[in-house]
């Protein structure tokens, strides 16, 4: 670059006037920018995109050895296939049932826990017990996993020596029906308190001026929270409500691939640990590339739908 | 100045600063437990005497831990995933957010929603272990550092600090004759400080914990990062598995949940010393852009 077409450059104006002389002159004096986002996009396009069109596979007889042009094309052979699976309504049913719970039980802790801390009035206490509740996010599945099977030992955890003779023998986690509680408390254990985040921050962005003018008024706490705190998080809720219900069939492939044992498959086997066995490990990969292409249509209908109800009931949207 | 506050409201605070604690306690217990197992003599593992505190206390688990090989190779690993993939993560994201962050630049918009689309839409697992394979990436290390190379959702926290970077600094610099590669090594980068320690822990963290990566592309033992051992070690303890023959003279004296204790704690240690600073930074960054009026 010459130091005319630099100085030009420098001029928000001059720039605008050298848009208008065509694509290509502008995108030659602002190379540098392009260049720049170079690896970034190509990054995005190989390792997001491909794999999102690697898809077709899911209509092909997909061959290792054939590659992706010579496979045979099926049509809808492995979705038909899938449907007529007799275990397929069992890894629906699990994945449903489970995110269900998330949203029931995990999804409001975070904000009821940041409103309670939004209550606290000693700072340094408040501080603690952000510094405590955080903590847990940054621990792998792999450790929490480790610490619930500590705890659930059944020959020496401590819940098992403290509540011996309760019914622990054979172990809780290695009983279908626990395999959910644990799922859901092991989740909130590990991302209740970074989760109360946003809220934390959404309820700092109310303007304290409301409040005060609440209570000349004569609004006590609960009237405050209806009216000023709660329609204060609406947003942040709806947000995040429609993206876990974009993601309903999504319920956490490493943290339940952890806890699951062939014992509990009855309650625990979801569409993201079949399709690991039996893609990943007995390389089946087109019928679990339908299963993949299931999830991600599915996903967007009710994203698209919950949004159109969210906007139509509360106003609020993502897009 | 205090202000009385009637008998109701201080009910109020009471009850909810014990609701709080008991939060805290109930992620505190577990963690104290492991702890406090990881030190405690065989015989207090065995007989379940173990609650909060040592029982019994020796280090000979942690003897075990830090005379295993095949765990300091998992260690090793990691290490080495966490430093070059790191730096590979900083300097993609600050290379993708430098022109983002100018609002003026041409197709900033499409390459937003291109970038933001990936956010909603996750690549599917299947084909994404089939790309893998066909990069002859299975087995290598660069499996687990190239294919999170970049994170959208950072990319944004960087792009909003830089924005409020002042669009003078920058003609300035260009007045001077610099260009914009320049720019961004001399200006952007050292400006760009606070975001960049808290985008760096967020990342050296995200690799430490990787256990997804490892499980769908690395099935050499000799290259698999601890998160993966330690799953391994816990779920199908064998001592094989664990350590090979360095084991075999001290397993007489251990417990399986001992060991495991001892190195679930070993391998939280690093995420435990770096939290203070991450918690210090994440504050800020999740709360970019949030200030009160």
């Amino acid at each position: 670059m010459t130091t005319t077409s630099l100085a030009k450059a420098a001029r928000p104006g001059a720039e605008r006037a050298a848009a208008g002389r065509g694509p290509w002159r502008y995108f030659l004096r602002h190379r540098a920018f392009y260049i720049m986002l170079a690896p970034g996009l190509l990054y995005f396009l190989v390792f997001k995109y491909l794999p999102l069109t690697g898809s077709f596979i899911a209509f092909q007889d997909f061959n290792i050895f054939k590659g992706f042009s010579g496979s045979e094309w099926v049509g809808l052979k492995w979705f038909r296939q899938l449907f007529q699976y007799p275990n397929f309504g069992r890894l629906i049913e699990n994945t449903l049932i489970i995110s269900l719970y998330q949203i029931v039980f995990a999804f409001p802790l975070p904000i009821l826990l940041a409103l309670m801390l939004n209550e606290v009035r000693q700072m340094a206490y408040k501080r603690i017990v952000q510094t405590v509740l955080y903590l847990p996010h940054f621990l792998s599945w792999t450790i929490v996993f480790g610490l619930s099977y500590m705890l659930l030992s059944p020959t020496n955890g401590l819940f098992a020596s403290i509540f011996s003779g309760m019914g622990a023998e054979g172990g809780i986690l290695q009983q279908s029906e626990y395999f959910r509680p644990i799922i859901i408390i092991s989740g909130i254990w590990k991302e209740m308190g970074w989760n109360a985040i946003i809220f934390i921050a959404a309820l700092a962005g109310i303007s304290p001026s409301l409040y005060e003018a609440a209570k000349m008024d004569g609004a006590n706490r609960w009237k405050q929270f209806l009216h000023i705190s709660l329609p204060g998080l609406l947003p942040a809720i709806m947000i995040l409500l429609l993206l876990k219900i974009g993601h309903i069939l999504d319920s956490g492939f490493e943290q339940i691939y952890q806890f699951l044992t062939p014992a509990a498959f009855e309650t625990g086997d979801v569409l993201d640990t079949y399709t690991y066995r039996v893609g990943i490990l007995q390389g089946q990969y087109s019928i679990t590339t339908a299963i993949g292409l299931f999830k991600s249509v599915i996903g967007f209908v009710l994203l698209v739908i919950a949004n159109r109800v969210s906007r139509w009931t509360t106003g609020e949207g993502i897009y | 100045m205090r202000i009385k506050r009637s008998m109701g409201e201080r009910t109020f605070d009471a009850v909810n600063a014990i609701l709080l604690a008991i939060c805290c306690l109930a992620v505190a217990i577990p963690l104290l437990y492991v702890v406090a197992g990881s030190l405690s003599s065989n015989e207090a593992i065995m007989h379940s005497e173990v609650r909060l505190w040592p029982v019994g206390f020796n280090l000979d688990n942690y003897d075990f831990v830090i005379h295993n090989a095949v765990f300091w190779r998992s260690f090793g690993v990691t290490i080495m995933i966490v430093v070059i993939g790191t730096a590979i993560n900083m300097v993609m994201t600050l290379l993708t957010s430098y022109p983002l962050s100018k609002a003026w630049l041409g197709g900033r918009r499409p390459i937003m929603l291109f970038i933001i689309f990936t956010m909603i839409f996750q690549a599917p697992m299947v084909p994404m272990y089939l790309l893998i394979k066909e990069l002859h990436l299975l087995d290598s290390i660069w499996a687990l550092i190239i294919p999170s190379a970049l994170s959208a959702f950072n990319m944004l926290l960087c792009i909003t600090f830089l924005r409020s970077i002042p669009e003078e600094l920058f003609e300035a610099a260009r007045v001077d004759g610099m260009n914009e590669y320049r720019i961004l090594w001399r200006i952007v980068t050292p400006l760009s400080m606070p975001i960049n320690v808290t985008l760096m822990l967020f990342y050296a963290v995200g690799h430490w914990n990787n256990y997804l990566g490892p499980l769908l592309y690395v099935t050499d033992r000799a290259k698999q990062p601890l998160q993966l051992y330690l799953y391994n070690l816990i779920s199908q303890f064998d001592m094989d598995s664990a350590g090979g023959e360095s084991v075999l003279e001290l397993s007489s004296r251990l417990t399986p949940q001992g060991l495991q204790m001892a190195t679930i704690v070993v391998a939280t240690v690093p995420v435990v010393i770096i939290y203070p600073f991450l918690q210090k930074h994440f504050i800020k960054g999740a709360l970019l852009g949030s200030v009160k009026e």
